[in-house]
C-alpha cells in the first residue's frame, strides 16, 4: 500500500477501502454537532428528507451558544425548537451557558483521535488539534449526515507545514496561528488538508493546539491535523493512526521559523492581513474582547490576568470577556483569575460565542477600534460594519486594554 | 430547475466572505425572506434595490469564505439571484449552494462588468457574456453534485434516493 497522509489514513478507515488524494468517497461519520445558528435549518431539512431520529443520537450534539441566552423572542423560539428536537430524538443538548460548541466537544470527550467529525460550524476544524478529521459543513449537509450517518467528499491533498525552533516568551499559539494564516493566505489551503508538525508544536498543550487548528478555516482548509508528538490526552490513543506514513505525498511543504516570530496582529477587514505587532504600536483601542473558540480557555484568561493583575483598564477602554465554557468559568473562579480580571475592570459575559458573531452582547460603536482574540475580522463581523476589528493573542489584547493603545506586552511585563 | 437561463451581471471582487453576504445578526431565523432582505448589505447597500429576479452574481477568487452559514446561499437564492459565477469558491459555500439548489459555476476567465447580459447553460457547463460576445467553460463538478443540483437540492435528492450515490445512473 502506498504511503498515506493522515487524511488518507483516517478516511480510508472510514470508507472501508484505500483512498488517495483526489478520490471521491462516501465515508462513515463518527459524530456530529449543530449550533443555534445552523440547527434550525438542519432540523427543517432533516424532517423534509423524511428523517425522524439521527443515525446515532448518542453522538449527535446540539449546542446553544451563538446567541445565548436568547436576546429576543424570535431567537428564544428557535432555542425551544432545538431543545424539543434534542428531547424527542435522544440527542445531547448543551443549553445556554454550558459553553462554546468547540470547547465542549473536546472538554466533554465527544471527539477522539482518528475519528471523523462533522459540525455545522466552520471552526469544527479545531478538533484536528487531537488528530480528528473534523470539518465544517452547512445545515443541509448536516441534516443528510443525521439521516444517513455518512457523507460524500473528495479526499483532499495535504500541505505539510513545519514549525521549527521554539516560540519566544510572550509569543503564543495565537501568534503562530495568525502567522500561519498570513503565510498561506485566506484561500491558501482551499480544498486542502494541512498537517502541522515541528519542534515548536511539541511543547504545546491541548488548549494551545486547539487555538492553532481553529484558524485552519481562515486559510480555507478542509481540515487541519496536528501531528501527535507531545499530545497529551486523558486516555490512551493510537498515535500511529494520526501520524503520516514515511514517504506520504504532499502537494506543498511550508516551513515557519517559530523562533523568529514576534507577536502578530491581523488588520481589518481580513484575517490574513497579518503583521508583527511592531508595525501597529500606538494604534488606539476602544474595545478589547477576550473569548471565543480560539482563545476563551483557562490558559488564555490566565495570560490576560498576568498582564492585568494590579492594573486598571485605560480610561475609555471596555474589556469584555466570555469564558469558553462553564467549566473554564468555574476553574477561573477557583484559582482567582476571575477576581483579578474583575478588579481590573473586565465585564464578564455568559460562556458562549458572545460578540464574535455580532448577534448580541457587545456590538462595537461606529469608528471604534476593537482588539479581539477571535478568528475573524470581516466587515460587520461583530454586528457593526463601521467598526474596525484587529485580531491578536489574549496577552496582547490585555496589554492594549491597560494602555488604551496597541503596545508590546513585554513593556508591561518588565515594569 | 431550468438548465439554460439569462440574467444581468452584478460584479464584485475577491474574498467576499459570508458575513458580507448575510451578517451574523440576521442568520438566526427560519423566515427565509428576511435573509433575502439583508443580502450583501455590508458589501453593497444598493444591491437589493438594483437586483432583478434572475440576475447573476459574478465574483473573483474565494467567493463565500468564512462561516459555514447556509443562510448565505439561501439569502442569494431567495432574493432572486439565479446563479453565482466566480473564479473559484470557498469549499463550504460551494457545497451549501449546490445543496440548496443555487447554481454555482467556477469560471477562471470570465470578463464582465455590472450590467452585462450573461447566459448560463448548466447542462453544457458554459457561461457566455452576450454583451461582449465571449464564451467560457465552467470547471466540471463531480457527478453526485450534478445530480443533487438536478434534483433541486440535497433534500429532494435524499428524499428520492435515501442515500448518496457517487456514480451517475
Amino acid at each position: 500500500m502506498a504511503a498515506q497522509t493522515v487524511t488518507e489514513k483516517i478516511l480510508s478507515r472510514h470508507a472501508g477501502k484505500t483512498l488517495k488524494a483526489g478520490d471521491l468517497a462516501i465515508v462513515d461519520v463518527d459524530a456530529a454537532m449543530l449550533t443555534d445558528t445552523t440547527a434550525p435549518l438542519a432540523i427543517k431539512a432533516f424532517r423534509e428528507m423524511g428523517g425522524t431520529k439521527p443515525w446515532n443520537p448518542a453522538r449527535t450534539a446540539l449546542v446553544i451558544d451563538h446567541a445565548a441566552p436568547a436576546p429576543n423572542e424570535r431567537i428564544a423560539r428557535l432555542h425551544d425548537l432545538i431543545r424539543e428536537f434534542a428531547r424527542d430524538t435522544g440527542s445531547t443538548l448543551y443549553d445556554v451557558g454550558t459553553g462554546i460548541c468547540h470547547q465542549l466537544m473536546v472538554e466533554d470527550d465527544r471527539v477522539r483521535p482518528g475519528e471523523t467529525f462533522f459540525g455545522a460550524d466552520s471552526h469544527t476544524c479545531t478538533y484536528g488539534a487531537l488528530g480528528a478529521f473534523a470539518t465544517g459543513v452547512g445545515s443541509t449537509d448536516l441534516a443528510a449526515i443525521m439521516l444517513t450517518g455518512k457523507t460524500w467528499l473528495k479526499v483532499p491533498p495535504t500541505i505539510r507545514m513545519e514549525i521549527t525552533g521554539r516560540l519566544n516568551p510572550g509569543v503564543e499559539a495565537k501568534d503562530l496561528a495568525l502567522a500561519m494564516v498570513g503565510t498561506l493566505g485566506i484561500a491558501g489551503a482551499t480544498y486542502q488538508a494541512v498537517e502541522i508538525c515541528g519542534a515548536a508544536i511539541r511543547p504545546l498543550s491541548l488548549d494551545e493546539r486547539m487555538t492553532i487548528a481553529n484558524l485552519g478555516i481562515e486559510m480555507g482548509a478542509k481540515v487541519v491535523l496536528l501531528h501527535p508528538e507531545g499530545l497529551e490526552l486523558p486516555y490512551p490513543y493510537d498515535a500511529d493512526a494520526i501520524r503520516p506514513d514515511a514517504g506520504a505525498a504532499y502537494v506543498r511543504r511550508v516551513a515557519i521559523d517559530g523562533s523568529a516570530l514576534r507577536p502578530q496582529i491581523s488588520r481589518p477587514p481580513i484575517p490574513d492581513d497579518t503583521v508583527a505587532i511592531d508595525e501597529l504600536l500606538g494604534t488606539p483601542i476602544h474595545y478589547a474582547f477576550i473569548g471565543t473558540c480560539v482563545n476563551g480557555r483557562l490558559r488564555d484568561l490566565r495570560a490576560a490576568a498576568r498582564i492585568l493583575a494590579g492594573r486598571k483598564l485605560a480610561p475609555g477602554v471596555r474589556l469584555v470577556i466570555a469564558p469558553a465554557s462553564r467549566r473554564v468559568f468555574l476553574d477561573a473562579t477557583r484559582d482567582g483569575t476571575l477576581a483579578t480580571l474583575t478588579e481590573a475592570g473586565a465585564t464578564f459575559l455568559p460562556s458562549g460565542c458572545g460578540p464574535c458573531v455580532g448577534t448580541h452582547n457587545g456590538v462595537p460603536g461606529d469608528g471604534e477600534n476593537v482588539l479581539s482574540t477571535a478568528n475573524r475580522n470581516f466587515k460587520g463581523r461583530m454586528g457593526n460594519p463601521q467598526a474596525n476589528i484587529y485580531l491578536a493573542s489574549p496577552t496582547v489584547v490585555a496589554a492594549a486594554a491597560v494602555a488604551g493603545r496597541i503596545v508590546d506586552p513585554a513593556e508591561l511585563v518588565g515594569e | 430547475m431550468e438548465s439554460a437561463f439569462r440574467g444581468r451581471a452584478h460584479v464584485y471582487g475577491n474574498d467576499i466572505d459570508t458575513d458580507r453576504i448575510i451578517a451574523g445578526k440576521y442568520t438566526k431565523t427560519l423566515d427565509l425572506q428576511s435573509l433575502a432582505d439583508h443580502v450583501l448589505e455590508d458589501l453593497d447597500p444598493e444591491f437589493r434595490s438594483r437586483l432583478v429576479k434572475g440576475d447573476v452574481l459574478v465574483a473573483g477568487d474565494n467567493f463565500g469564505c468564512g462561516s459555514s452559514r447556509e443562510q448565505a446561499p439561501v439569502a442569494l437564492k431567495v432574493a432572486g439571484v439565479s446563479a453565482v459565477v466566480a473564479r473559484y469558491f470557498a469549499r463550504i459555500f460551494f457545497r451549501n449552494a449546490i445543496n440548496i439548489g443555487l447554481p454555482v459555476l467556477e469560471v477562471p476567465d470570465l470578463e464582465a462588468a455590472s450590467g452585462d447580459e450573461i447566459e448560463i447553460d448548466l447542462e453544457a457547463g458554459t457561461v457566455r457574456n452576450l454583451t461582449r460576445g465571449t464564451a467560457h467553460r465552467a470547471a466540471p463538478m463531480p457527478p453526485v453534485m450534478i445530480e443533487i443540483l438536478g434534483e433541486g437540492g440535497l433534500v429532494a435528492y435524499l428524499a428520492k434516493h435515501g442515500t448518496y450515490r457517487l456514480a451517475t445512473g
